[in-house]
């Protein structure tokens, strides 16, 4: 298990790194889910861009309405509050339960949404936050929705020679309630459902998705029947993911249900 | 006289003396060792289950670099005959030449400088393979249309076997009968370190040495003696520090045999070190058994008759020693457990499938007899409206009819097997687990618990090995002991030390009967050129083989150390005692030192009629009968199980055991714990599936699923320590037991929290989503009815 041979070379900041990417390269950060794919020889890049240290990635700054991360800020710089965080201690929840801590001092919330596993935690409830990644590619910027961003299942819409720059949250007020839950078949492990429930007062917004369903994450339609009891839980994953099978369907009932409990201050 | 504190003998927790190279990573391990102009060794290997090769076309300039069979002349495929009748013999060729017939198996060996280069060329060898249906379902294995793994065999079958034991007649006034199903997954075992080879030419020594991971050093020259057609004075093995074997580094490896042919061809150090992949996807090798069980009792409980079709996943080919049908023949000797009835029936098939070859992992059968006779009683309990503890008490052997022979004629040596299951209830507070169950939890979890009791057979040698006829009979186990000029000790030993702390737990034995303190006793092991010959390390027999044999050892050389101190003191050697480095007589004493250093260095003080043998021996052992000690436990368990996800907690765990005299209690403590680790894996976590084609489900940890240290609760032991009648010390094997009872205990606390939803669960490992669908089924029969 060695990769094929490539060549590497490390970006000093984000121009350097998108020039660099330009020719049939692929940055690496953390390395967490690439790594084993380079091993695995499931990924033959020929060429490494490392942005791991890229000080334009490295930081979280407030732009007023959200705080925006760096691509290659660590789960645990977020677990730990080394950088802002744009709810109240909601991120940092959600990253101290993410695999374990050997992969969370090196895996970054760039490379997770880059990488797109559809059990990945920041895929399911940074699209639950309603979060937008911006993208670079040689000089030219543009920011989308992440909802829009997950073509599917380990799939995104960034081109050749793109990049997450960012990841842009919306800042939440401690009036606005949340619920993340998830099921694993042992600590650290991918989840095998989720979901994520949003109440926002504030901004008048209501979220709930529905994750790790072996395709991007979905929103429901209708949050509000859910929320209203006018339709259950497993009703509402049937409708908003018809594919599972009878066993994942009870699963992420369950999880959807509990998502809501949390919301709800009942769990 | 040492202080009881100070004690370093047979009994003592001291600290582990292989601990300080370990703990700071400073072990060498076999991807340690660097030798000059060394290259790197990578498999091309099988990516379909079955099929027929038609070609193997190695890349254009790198022909000098790529070996296939034709190129390893002379060189023999693997042989593991068993001598019981109708048993049907494989070959495995080293390299797979006309077929293939497990994905992972390997086809060509590829070498250059480093492994990722290895592995570029390996990336480009063509192999040209006709796929064929495969063997993936060991219940499917013996169907006429099934397609044959051995083309001259008339089914997919290595071996059956049958056994009937007054079996009619017992069951004839049964009150009940309950048969079940029973499943558990192929695991791939998971040691801490893989396997890996290091071979290189000795021409100074005109010797092939060959640095493998294993767990039998001499038991491999033997297998590379015979495939390679060598002396085996030309063969020297070596295992280094070995992280973990539980089995799997129990036989000879093909690339063993490759790399050992290479290495000398080629006239370079050559090294393979196996990785996750090939672990998990070529090696998935243990424990896939299916039962068919049925139980016979009165209507109080009492067991009349057990009744069992076994099948056994035996995979491609008959693994060197142990045999496709170790496994199987173990099935039907082992089934009866710790209890005693008048009937038995057992039929057991060892089925050939595209699958690697099947190997013993720790427990061996015994895991998955103990789930299928631990579940079916408390099935048979429910049914006769009998509490688990109580169809125990009623049917185990009691402590007065020890020695017991089993009605498989098992020759159980001691114990009081109703007291372990007594001390195991009290100890997982029943009562309490009882009252929490009728309150019922907050969270809307339902709470069980499970109880497994089983014996372990260990330190078994001739008479059981040499029944079963495969190539490896244990008999006399040997101990060389020396005394340095300096007062120190060396051991050595065949057995081969990979995880159980034999440097700790033999220096102890031997500061037992020396009096030489722990930390200057050398354990040597793990050489054919500097060890007595012995099978190696498995089948729970080290501390009582290898602890016996250097028992003896150090007796001989405590006579001959007695005799110098006796002319030394002039005294009378009878009358000097051996403690705290010293020998001692009424009158004075001399160090272990000055007793070497006359021997060696001042000869010229000793008197004309000294024991020539001096002061190193060689001593062989075997217990007083052969037919192994029984060890045996209890465990129980609480869990909670939520029936919204299926999610199982084990909350308690409980485990009452008698090793007999326990030469370390720390490290036994250690070894059941690292086994119960194991047996959680086998319960909740561990299965390596196929699909229809033979292709393995699982590539990397993140789909086969290993327990980590959450999914471990603390576990609470309980040493019983009645000594066995048949060992030097009176210790019994224990080294497997932790890794038997999880599984059935844990099933059983399933079952039992699942009662009131009509749910027994019947297959390992018990999923959630395994449970999902057992309360799915439940609840569809509950609305049809």
């Amino acid at each position: 298990m060695k990769p094929v041979a490539f060549d590497f070379a490390f970006a000093p900041d984000l121009a350097a790194a998108a020039r660099l990417l330009a020719a049939d390269a692929k940055p690496i950060a953390g390395g967490q889910s690439l790594g084993p794919m380079l091993n695995l020889r499931l990924a033959r890049p020929p060429r490494l861009i490392d942005v791991s240290r890229t000080p334009d990635l490295r930081g979280a700054s407030d732009d007023g309405d959200a705080i925006v991360y760096g691509a290659a800020v660590t789960h645990a710089e977020i677990e730990d509050g080394i950088v802002l965080d744009a709810t109240p201690g909601w991120l940092a929840s959600v990253a101290r339960r993410i695999a374990y801590r050997a992969v969370r001092n090196r895996g970054t919330i760039g490379g997770s949404l880059a990488h797109a596993d559809p059990a990945a935690d920041w895929v399911n409830v940074l699209t639950a936050l309603g979060a937008e990644a911006v993208l670079m590619k040689s000089g030219s910027q543009r920011t989308m929705a992440l909802e829009q961003f997950f073509t599917g299942p380990f799939a995104t819409a960034l081109t050749p020679g793109e990049i997450i720059a960012a990841v842009r949250v919306r800042k939440r007020s401690a009036r606005a309630r949340w619920g993340y839950w998830k099921f694993c078949l042992k600590a650290g492990d991918f989840a095998k459902a989720s979901a994520a429930v949003l109440i926002d007062p504030d901004r008048n917004e209501t979220r709930v998705l529905i994750g790790a369903i072996e395709r991007p994450p979905a929103l429901l339609a209708d949050p509000a029947a859910l929320l209203e009891g006018r339709m259950s839980a497993v009703d509402a994953v049937k409708r908003t993911a018809p594919h599972l099978d009878d066993v994942a369907l009870k699963l992420h009932a369950t999880a959807l249900a509990r998502a809501l409990a949390i919301a709800a201050g009942r769990a | 006289m040492a202080d009881a504190k100070d004690r370093q003998g047979v009994g003592a927790s001291i600290l582990r003396l292989e601990d300080d190279r370990y703990l700071r990573g400073r072990g060498r391990f076999i991807a340690d060792i660097r030798m000059p102009g060394m290259l790197d060794v990578a498999f091309v290997r099988s990516p379909v289950a079955h099929g027929r090769v038609r070609g193997i076309i190695k890349p254009a300039g790198f022909e000098d670099a790529v070996f296939v069979m034709t190129d390893l002349d002379g060189v023999a495929g693997i042989r593991a005959d068993s001598g019981l009748p109708g048993f049907r013999s494989s070959v495995q060729p080293v390299l797979a030449y006309d077929k293939v017939r497990y994905v992972g198996e390997a086809l060509a060996a590829c070498v250059a400088p480093t492994r990722a280069e290895a592995e570029d060329i390996a990336d480009a060898v063509t192999v040209d393979i006709e796929e064929l249906p495969a063997v993936h379902d060991m219940t499917h294995a013996r169907n006429a249309k099934a397609p044959r793994l051995h083309e001259s065999w008339p089914e997919n079958v290595f071996l059956e076997t049958a056994v009937d034991i007054n079996f009619d007649a017992a069951v004839k006034d049964a009150a009940v009968r309950v048969k079940r199903t029973f499943k558990t997954a192929r695991q791939s075992m998971a040691p801490m370190e893989g396997r890996g080879v290091v071979a290189y030419w000795d021409n100074q020594a005109q010797q092939i040495v060959v640095y493998s991971s294993t767990q039998m050093p001499h038991i491999v020259r033997n297998g590379l003696s015979t495939c390679l057609g060598l002396d085996q004075g030309m063969i020297r093995v070596i295992a280094p520090d070995v992280g973990g074997g539980f089995g799997y580094k129990g036989i000879l490896l093909c690339e063993e045999v490759c790399l050992a042919y290479l290495a000398m061809k080629l006239k370079r150090p050559l090294r393979w070190i196996e990785d996750r992949r090939e672990h998990l996807t070529g090696n998935a090798n243990c424990r896939e058994h299916h039962y068919e069980i049925t139980g016979y009792a009165a209507a109080d409980g009492t067991l009349l008759a057990v009744d069992c079709d076994a099948i056994v996943d035996s995979g491609a080919y008959s693994a060197y020693p142990f045999s496709a049908c170790l496994e199987a023949a173990q099935v039907a000797s082992i089934l009866p457990g710790p209890y005693q009835f008048p009937g038995y029936r057992c039929r057991t098939w060892s089925v050939a499938s595209n699958k690697p070859p099947i190997l013993p992992f720790r427990g061996v059968a015994r895991t998955g007899v103990c789930f299928a006779l631990e579940v079916l009683l408390d099935a048979i309990a429910r049914e006769v409206n009998v509490s688990p503890e109580d169809i125990r008490r009623r049917n185990l052997v009691r402590p007065e009819q020890m020695p017991f022979v089993n009605i498989t004629k098992k020759i159980f040596d001691s114990g009081d097997y109703v007291e372990c299951l007594e001390r195991a209830v009290t100890a997982i507070d029943l009562p309490a687990v009882r009252a929490r169950q009728a309150r019922g939890e907050p969270d809307g979890r339902r709470i069980g618990v499970g109880l497994a009791i089983f014996c372990e057979q260990g330190a078994h040698g001739t008479s059981v090995y040499s029944g079963w006829g495969i190539p490896m009979v244990p008999g006399f186990e040997q101990a060389t002991a020396r005394l340095t000029p300096d007062g120190g000790l060396e051991l050595r030993v065949g057995v081969q030390s990979h995880g159980q702390s034999m440097e700790t737990t033999l220096a102890q034995v031997a500061n037992e009967i020396l009096g030489v303190a722990a930390n200057r006793v050398k354990l040597v092991h793990g050489d054919t050129a500097l060890t007595p010959y012995s099978t190696g390390t498995w089948g729970s027999r080290c501390a009582v083989m290898a602890g016996g044999a250097v028992a003896a050892a150090c007796e001989t050389l405590a006579v001959r150390i007695r005799k110098i101190a006796g002319h030394l003191l002039q005294a009378d050697p009878e009358t000097i005692r051996l403690n705290g480095g010293m020998a001692l007589s009424a009158n004075g004493s001399v160090s272990l030192k000055e007793i070497g250093t006359a021997w060696y260095l001042r000869p010229q003080d000793l008197p004309a009629d000294v024991d020539p043998a001096g002061l190193e021996a060689t001593q062989g052992y075997k217990t007083v009968r052969d037919t192994g000690t029984f060890s045996y436990a209890c465990h129980a368990v609480t869990v909670a199980v939520d029936t919204d996800t299926g999610a199982i907690e084990l909350l308690d765990y409980k485990i009452v055991e008698d090793g007999g005299v326990l030469i370390n209690p720390m490290v036994v403590d250690g070894q059941v714990y690292g086994g119960a680790a194991q047996g959680i894996g086998t319960a909740l976590y561990e299965e390596m599936a196929y699909d229809e084609s033979g292709q393995p489900m699982a590539a990397t940890f993140a789909d086969y699923h290993l327990p980590g240290a959450p999914e471990v609760p603390a576990i609470g032991i309980d040493h019983m320590q009645i000594p066995s009648p048949i060992s030097r010390f009176g210790q019994k094997g224990i080294g497997e037991g932790g890794a038997i009872g999880p599984p059935a205990a844990i099933a059983n606390a399933v079952n039992d929290a699942l009662k009131s939803h009509g749910v027994e669960v019947d297959t390992l490992p018990i999923t959630p989503a395994r449970v999902l669908m057992k309360l799915a089924g439940a609840a569809m029969r509950e609305a049809a009815a």
